[in-house]
């Protein structure tokens, strides 16, 4: 018996001599680890599939064409499933027994959150895939992130209702974490562009139909504009009941809805619905002189040639953290944690998928609010407005 | 004021009936077993991925519709034969555990073969809504409570003038007299599944313009059939369609009138308040506890 368990333990042992030896490629130097936490499944899985997607195939990318300061990088990924317990027990493990030199992650909020304790403690830089302005305000030293926050979202768009002249708007937010998030954001900001929030409503994610709270707001007097916070099918199923109730005015979603499922669950309830998107959408409407319409572009073609499924704006905010932290090493010339992170924190006019980033150690976003397109929804398709 | 007030019963009475429709699922297993088959939900996402699959591929919504009930009838045999038969001599406890976990498998499936996202499917008929006193209702909110009518009408037919009907709730009022009277009950139960199955596609093709679809659109719809079922009295079909519309109507005016922050706590009550005074829903049966 104890041979047998013996030559079975070789056995194993062998096999995993020979799976290493066929993953590690031929370059002799050390790699460099990057380590991934994302919602590859689960409800925040539209998120997490495109960014796992997106890390696996640059990486690979990058390996191909020699690596980063001459040494290829090896992800080690793990999928938290949304759930924030266990994004902290990944980015443990990620920390501990992984030993990797930078993190990318999470997909949502909540995730990421969990897991900046840890990050701080272990003084490893992680760049976050998720929106909320928490993560990077106040500022924490080795925690940045890619995506714009949903304040410069709410800043958008209520730059573009002042722009036509409207001072009293309704709002109807979806009670997740997003949507709430969103709801307070720009109740915040709504004074500074001289606009009044009369109309507060809420939905929850999974309700199938929101006419009352229209109606509500469509009858509250002084309200000339509807603006809808939320993520998922909830403002799908707004914009139906909004075309339904045949409520007239202009009428804004955030870009929690900005993709092109979108227009297909809205279908011509959409007409006419503004809303601020990553350029990524609209790549080939982007003027030429655009810096960003090359990267925008070839991020586009390769991912669609690769998965044979359409890009998605979340996929655009792993390339991003990837791409930056390539830049910072590079300008570091090291993958040590504390040069990856002050070199992080230099960084100037990285144009990404995303936007142009501008660190500094006060911001560690380094997106402006106009590196949101303000799009419209015309004839099924999305039209550039500025 | 009218207006609102019309535009918000309208809202309710679409939310409750897509509620009624799932509710419905619920009587028919109940009434064969006392098992609550917390599979129904995702029969009702079987029907309308199934269905908006279908259309995609260019099949006819008709044909597409009958396939997709097709396809559930077929699941619900199997989830009878292969999960519920087996059990055979287990208790209710233990078979409405088992239908929690045929549902969990059924929607990991639904996510392997359709995908995560949300679909969305025509409406049935060419206008979709319709102006009535200022306020707007869904065409499709109609057909939802025309079919749910057609089929709280057969339901009761079935389990009143029928043989099969009749055998079903022997079969549930005392599985071993029922076996003495010469009712195979294994297979009435089989019975109760697919027929189980084919309503509550039936109910997910129905509301799919509605609601849209996803594979996981079953867990809150089948939580608030359940409810409504629990509201109307576990088993009757009336009840089923009653307690739905109450519950929708009751989150609409809440919505509407109070705020739309409180609109599941007010539903809740509604149930609470409705279960301490009638602990057996509005149209439960009236029959004395053995104990």
């Amino acid at each position: 018996m104890v041979t047998k368990n013996r030559s079975v333990y070789r056995a194993v042992l062998l096999i995993l001599v020979l799976i290493c030896s066929m993953v590690v490629p031929v370059m002799a130097a050390e790699p460099i680890r990057i380590g991934a936490f994302v919602s590859a499944t689960g409800p925040a899985s539209f998120l997490g599939d495109p960014e796992l997607k997106t890390l696996e195939m640059y990486v690979e990318k990058i390996n191909a064409q020699g690596g980063v300061i001459g040494r290829p990088l090896r992800l080690i990924h793990y999928d938290d499933g949304g759930n924030a317990n266990e994004a902290r027990n990944f980015a443990n493990r990620l920390l501990r027994s992984d030993r990797v030199d930078l993190i990318i992650g999470g997909s949502t909020t909540g995730t990421t959150m969990a897991a900046v304790p840890l990050v701080e403690r272990a003084g490893r830089p992680m760049i976050s895939m998720a929106g909320a302005l928490v993560i990077t305000e106040p500022v924490r030293p080795w925690v940045f992130k890619t995506p714009q926050s949903d304040r410069m979202a709410a800043e958008r768009v209520l730059a573009d209702m002042q722009s036509r002249g409207i001072t009293g708007i309704g709002l109807i937010s979806g009670t997740d974490g997003f949507g709430r998030s969103g709801r307070e954001q720009t109740l915040a900001v709504a004074a500074d562009f001289g606009i009044q929030v009369l109309a507060d409503q809420t939905y929850g994610p999974q309700d199938t139909d929101m006419t009352a709270q229209l109606t509500r707001i469509r009858n509250t007097p002084g309200v000339e504009a509807v603006f809808n916070f939320g993520f998922g099918q909830g403002p799908a199923i707004v914009t139906r009941n909004y075309a339904h109730l045949g409520i007239e005015l202009p009428f804004y979603q955030s870009h929690g809805v900005a993709s092109d499922r979108f227009l297909d669950l809205a279908g011509s309830a959409a007409e006419g619905v503004r809303l601020p998107a990553s350029a990524l959408l609209v790549p080939d409407a982007l003027p030429d002189d655009d810096p960003q319409k090359q990267v925008v572009q070839d991020y586009k073609a390769a991912y669609e040639a690769r998965w044979n499924m359409p890009v998605s704006t979340f996929g655009g905010y792993a390339y991003d953290a990837l791409m930056l932290a390539v830049a910072a090493i590079e300008a570091a010339g090291t993958s040590e944690p504390k040069a990856v992170r002050d070199a992080l924190e230099q960084i100037q006019g990285h144009v990404g998928v995303t936007g142009t980033f501008n660190m500094s150690p006060d911001d560690h976003n380094g997106l402006a609010p106009e590196s949101f397109r303000l799009l419209e929804v015309r004839d099924g398709q999305w039209v550039l407005v500025d | 004021m009218f207006a609102e007030f019309l535009q918000y019963l309208f809202s309710g009475v679409t939310i409750g009936a897509t509620y009624a429709m799932v509710a419905l699922g619920f009587t028919l297993v109940y009434n064969a077993s006392h098992v609550i088959n917390f599979a129904q939900g995702e029969f009702l996402m079987i029907g309308g991925m199934a269905t908006v699959s279908l259309l995609a591929m260019g099949v006819p919504l008709p044909l597409a519709i009958a396939m997709a009930v097709a396809l559930a009838a077929v699941l619900g045999v199997a989830l009878h034969k292969l999960a519920i038969a087996p059990a055979r001599k287990a208790d209710v406890i233990t078979l409405i555990i088992i239908t929690i976990g045929a549902s969990i498998f059924l929607r990991g499936l639904a996510q392997i073969i359709w995908g995560k996202e949300f679909h969305a499917m025509p409406s049935f008929s060419a206008t979709e809504s319709v102006n009535v006193m200022g306020a707007v209702m869904y065409t499709q909110s109609l057909w939802v409570l025309a079919v749910a009518g057609v089929l709280v009408l057969l339901l009761a037919l079935f389990f009143t003038r029928t043989l099969m009907g009749k055998a079903i709730l022997a079969t549930s009022m005392n599985p071993g007299a029922a076996r003495l009277m010469g009712i195979r009950t294994q297979f009435v139960l089989m019975l109760a599944f697919m027929l189980a199955a084919v309503l509550g596609a039936m109910a997910g093709i129905m509301v799919a313009p509605i609601t849209l679809t996803a594979y996981d659109i079953g867990i809150m719809l089948g939580l608030k059939g359940f409810v409504a079922a629990a509201i109307g009295g576990m088993g009757s079909g009336v009840g089923a369609v009653v307690g739905g519309l109450l519950l929708g109507i009751a989150e609409a005016m809440t919505a509407g009138y109070i705020s739309s922050d409180y609109k599941d706590a007010v539903a809740f009550l509604l149930i609470l308040v409705i279960l301490f005074f009638m602990p057996r829903g509005l149209f439960g049966a009236r029959v004395a506890e053995r104990v």
